[in-house]
Formats: structure tokens, sequence, C-alpha cells
């Protein structure tokens, strides 16, 4: 008999405990659930405008708006074939080249001249050091409109309006403050016992920013260099103001163009050369995510 | 040699010149500019403060500021809002999560292209992709980008639509929140919403006021989104300062009155920074060195 209680005791606690575990178990995939749930209603909504888009662009036009279909009923490389020609007597790809002609080198000298400042900022006594550094978060807040009309006008007076000289040109004196103070804060990060030592065994120390910084910042310069890239190939304003003449049009204003010339008209055209116009960054950004992910967390960013 | 003075200034050199041509001559400049009237072609003459005077009766200047402020002021709080709140459920231990956090990176990083614009265009127009949605359970087609509160709305969603920069910056704080702090107050029997706003969302206040800080002054510049989807309208419902600047200085070249504008921006701005850091001091807790990043 007092086996059998003693057991029966314990058989019971033992109910209760699993009972218990099961209850917060069960609540937790209950949370788990609501979390999944939100997520994806979240984010297909989010991602519906895009992936119609990409399939907008093969459809034949009167279906485009008629049906909310992601499958086209009949595929169709009209929009591809005939969006490619344009309006103009130039072809997409011409506008392609264009927007890399001054993408690449803006993102080369973004990189060159961000890094050589930060290693300044974050390894050297400077004079004024704490007045040059406030500038910089200064321009950071700076909003870039106040700047925008002497600019103009300076390029116009170096006669460099209608090339790709403005867009790029003040990329060579780390004007963006931004990428900069990115650098700074992760090089400050960093032991400087690797450097000391080869001070000591005779490097300069421009050797050291070649040998020894550039290397342990790889991925902070492959950071910078993807948002930069990104920001460029999308930027619109500033094309927009400086390129007049359509043989140096780059994507973002052949794009407006086409909406303008073909008013309410071929959107199987503009959907699918918008579509290929957002394909690099897309596939930048896929190949690279870890970067992005890492640079945006170290030192903030916009966008 | 990390002493030597003149080479730490050799390689912050570039950055000097930049910063006084590229920033400073130009900065200055516009404020000169503003005091002119200028057309590109004739010499700029001086005229004191008559486009400031002129301002103060434009109706376009006032309609301009009141739609820039209630474009900053619908888009930066449901931004960050939806940023912390699709951060906030990330942040449990969930498989996927990378898959997720991907998703609502793409459009952030789209940014503000024009091809995204147009794709707007496409979605919010008279015969567009949410009308015939909406067609689909009987109701009338709605006239987006003709009605100015629903263009308002269209323009702002493309915003508030890439909120996943900010996301990913939060979502990096919250994991940086140290497990304890719960621990201890779940043993002091805190609820989980006490825990969210006592606990979390003190702890993360400096990415908040980052995120707060970086999103607003870009969202008082907006301008391809309007420029494109819109096109300011419709009666300038949509027709943000960026807009009337560029037009002014580079469609009507009035580049005097452009730079007055321009620099009556700045100082809105840069009034609304400080009232910013200044608020900051009640709100934002730092935690030791752990500040904000």
């Amino acid at each position: 008999m007092m086996i059998s209680r003693i057991f029966a005791d314990q058989q019971k606690s033992q109910e209760g405990l699993s009972a218990e575990a099961i209850k917060t178990l069960r609540k937790q995939k209950i949370g788990a659930f609501f979390r999944y749930v939100i997520l994806i209603l979240c984010g297909a909504v989010m991602l519906y405008p895009l992936v119609w888009m990409f399939s907008a662009a093969f459809k034949p036009n009167y279906e485009i708006f008629t049906s909310l279909s992601l499958w086209p009923s009949e595929f169709s490389m009209d929009g591809f074939i005939n969006g490619w020609q344009t309006g103009t007597e130039y072809t997409f790809g011409r506008f392609f080249w264009n927007t890399f002609m001054y993408v690449i080198p803006k993102v080369i000298l973004t990189v060159i001249s961000s890094v050589i400042v930060a290693y300044g900022f974050a390894r050297f006594e400077i004079p004024y050091k704490k007045f040059w550094f406030v500038t910089l978060i200064a321009t950071i807040l700076l909003p870039s409109s106040v700047l925008l009309i002497p600019q103009y006008l300076m390029f116009r007076e170096m006669g460099m309006l209608d090339s790709y000289l403005p867009l790029y040109l003040p990329m060579a004196f780390a004007t963006q403050g931004f990428f900069v103070f990115m650098l700074i804060q992760f090089l400050r990060g960093l032991p400087t016992d690797m450097e000391e030592a080869a001070m000591i065994d005779g490097c300069n120390s421009f050797q050291l920013l070649i040998y020894i910084i550039v290397p342990i910042l790889r991925p902070a310069i492959i950071s910078v260099a993807l948002f930069q890239f990104m920001w460029s190939v999308n930027d619109f304003l500033g094309p927009l103001i400086y390129i007049s003449s359509v043989e140096k049009y780059p994507i973002a204003l052949a794009l407006k163009l086409s909406i303008d010339v073909t008013e309410g008209a071929q959107w199987n055209e503009i959907l699918a050369m918008s579509s290929i116009a957002i394909v690099p960054s897309i596939v930048v950004f896929l190949m690279s995510q870890k970067y992005f992910v890492e640079g945006i967390t170290a030192g903030g960013v916009k966008g | 040699m990390y002493e030597n003075r003149r080479l730490g200034l050799a390689y912050i050199s570039p950055y000097i010149i930049g910063l006084i041509v590229f920033t400073a001559f130009p900065f200055i400049s516009s404020l000169i500019i503003s005091f002119t009237e200028y057309d590109l072609i004739n010499t700029p003459e001086y005229v004191g403060l008559d486009n400031y005077e002129y301002m103060l009766e434009d109706d376009t200047f006032y309609q301009s500021m009141w739609v820039t402020f209630a474009y900053v002021f619908l888009t930066i709080p449901l931004k960050l809002a939806f940023a912390l709140f699709i951060a906030f459920v990330l942040n449990f231990k969930l498989r996927g999560i990378k898959f997720f956090r991907t998703a609502y990176y793409i459009p952030s990083i789209l940014g503000s292209s024009v091809a995204i614009a147009v794709l707007w265009r496409a979605i919010f127009s008279l015969d567009g992709l949410l009308n015939s949605f909406i067609g689909v359970f009987g109701i009338e087609p709605i006239s987006w980008l003709g009605e100015p509160v629903f263009a308002m709305f269209s323009v702002t969603l493309l915003r508030v639509w890439q909120f996943g920069s900010a996301m990913v910056i939060f979502l990096a704080a919250l994991q940086n929140v140290p497990q304890s702090q719960y621990e201890a107050a779940m043993i002091d029997g805190a609820s989980k919403w006490q825990m969210f706003t006592k606990i979390t969302i003190p702890l993360i206040t400096p990415v908040i006021f980052f995120n707060f800080i970086m999103q607003t002054t870009q969202a008082f510049q907006e301008f391809t989104a309007p420029y494109v989807i819109t096109a300011g309208g419709p009666a300038k419902a949509t027709y943000l300062f960026s807009l009337y600047i560029y037009e002014t200085a580079f469609k009507h070249f009035e580049l005097g009155y452009g730079s007055a504008l321009a620099w009556v921006l700045f100082i809105v701005v840069a009034i609304f920074t400080a009232i910013s850091f200044k608020s900051s001091k009640y709100w934002v807790f730092y935690s030791g060195d752990k500040g904000g990043k």
C-alpha cells in the first residue's frame, strides 16, 4: 500500500511537471507560429510589387493590369525587345554603359580617398584634429541641396557640364563624410600591435597603410564600395542636373525619359527596362549581403 | 611616427581640400547668391533681402514647406515603428531569420532608384495594379495619384516600404541587449510588455535616436519619388521642398531665389536637428561605453 502510494504521488508530481513543461513548450510553439505568420505576410506584401514587376515584363501589354496573377498567361519577350530599343536612337545597353562610366570611377575614388583620410584621422596626431572631426560629422548632417546651386555654377565655370566629371570628381576628396566616419570607427576598434611590430621592422607609414591597414580593413572597404555602388547607380538628381545630352544619359534618366515619352502606354516595355535596371543592384546585394549587414551595423547607414 | 603631425595632416589633406572646395565654399556662396538675382545669362545683381521678402508672400513656399513637414512626420514614425516591430519579431531564435532579413532588406537597397518610382506609378495609377486589386472586391477604382491626400499617401508609402536598413540596425541593437536583464526582470515578475517598454526600449534609445536623425535629414530632402511618381501634383500636394528648389533653380533659372529657398531649408533642418539633439538628453540613455554606434 505504502509503496504504491508513494509511487502514485511520484507519478502525479511527474505528470504535473511535464504538463507545465508541455504548456510552456506549446506557448513557445504558438509564439513562433505567430511570428512566422507575421513575417511571411509582411514579406509577401513587401516583395509582391517587385515580383509583379518582373512578371509583368513578360506579359503582353493588355494583360498587365487586368490580371493579378504573377504567371503570364502567355510569355512574351516583346517588352524586353522593344524596350531595349528605347524611344531614342540608342539602345538601353548604351545607357547601361553610360551609368558604369561614372559609377566605377566614383566607387574607386571614394574608396581610395576615404581609406587614406580615415587612416590619418584614426592613427595620427593632427593639428586641430577635433575641429576637423566635427566638420566631418557636420557634413554628414548637412542637407546637400544647400550646396547644389553653387556647385553647379562651379562646374559650369570649369566647363564640365554635360560630362561625368561633376558626378565623380568630388569623390577624390573624401567628400562623403559618412564613409570616412565608418572607416574611422572600424579602425579605432582594431588593435595596433601589428602596425607597431611592422614599424619596428622599418616600415614607413605609407607601407603600413598598404601592407597592413588595407588588408585588415578589407571587409569595411568592401562595404564602402558596395554602398557607394548602390547609391550611385540609383542616384537621379546628380545626372538630372549635370547630364543634358541623351547620348550620355545613364539608366536613371533613360527610365524617366521613357515614362515621359510614352505617357500611359507601353507598360510592358517600361517595366521590362525597370526590371533590367535593378538587376545589377539585386545581384550585387545577394552576392555580398554579409558586407551590407556588417557595414550597416558598424556605422549605421541611411537608405 | 604616430606623433608626426605633419604626416597626419598630409593624410587628411584630401579631405581638407574637399571640405573647402566642395563644401565650405559652395555653402558660403549659396548664402551670397541668395542676396542676388541671377539667371545664368546676365551678371548677378545684388538685391539685398528681396528674395527672402518675396518668399514671405509666396504661396508656393508655404505650400511646399507644409507638405514637406507632412511628409516627414508621416514617413518617419511609420517607418521607424515598422522597422522596430519587424526587428522585434525577428529577434527570436527563429529558423530562416537570414532569409527574412534579406527579403525585408531588398526594398531599401533599391532605395530611391527611378525604376522603383516607375513601379510605384504602375501600382498607383488609375488603371494600375492597386485598382485592379481592389476591383476584385468590387471597389470602384480610386484616383490614387489624382487626389491630394491619396497622392501623399502613395509617395509616403514608398519610403515606408524601405524600412529595411533601419530594421537591420535595430536588429543588431536588440541582439546586444544582455539576456541577464530579462532574466532578472522575469524573476521580479515583469510581464512581456513591461520588459519591452522598461528594458528593451531604454537600452536601444541610442539607436532609435541615430535612425531618427539619419532618416529625418534625408526625408527633408526627398526628391526622386515625388518628382517621378507625381511630379509634385496634384495641385502641388506632393510638391516637396527639394522639388521647389530644383525647379526654381534649374527650370526657371532663378538661381538667387533658389539659393534663398535652399538656405531656408538648411535652417529648418538645422533647427530640427538641434532640437532633436537637445531633447535627446532627456530620452536617450547611454549605458557606460556601449553608447550609440
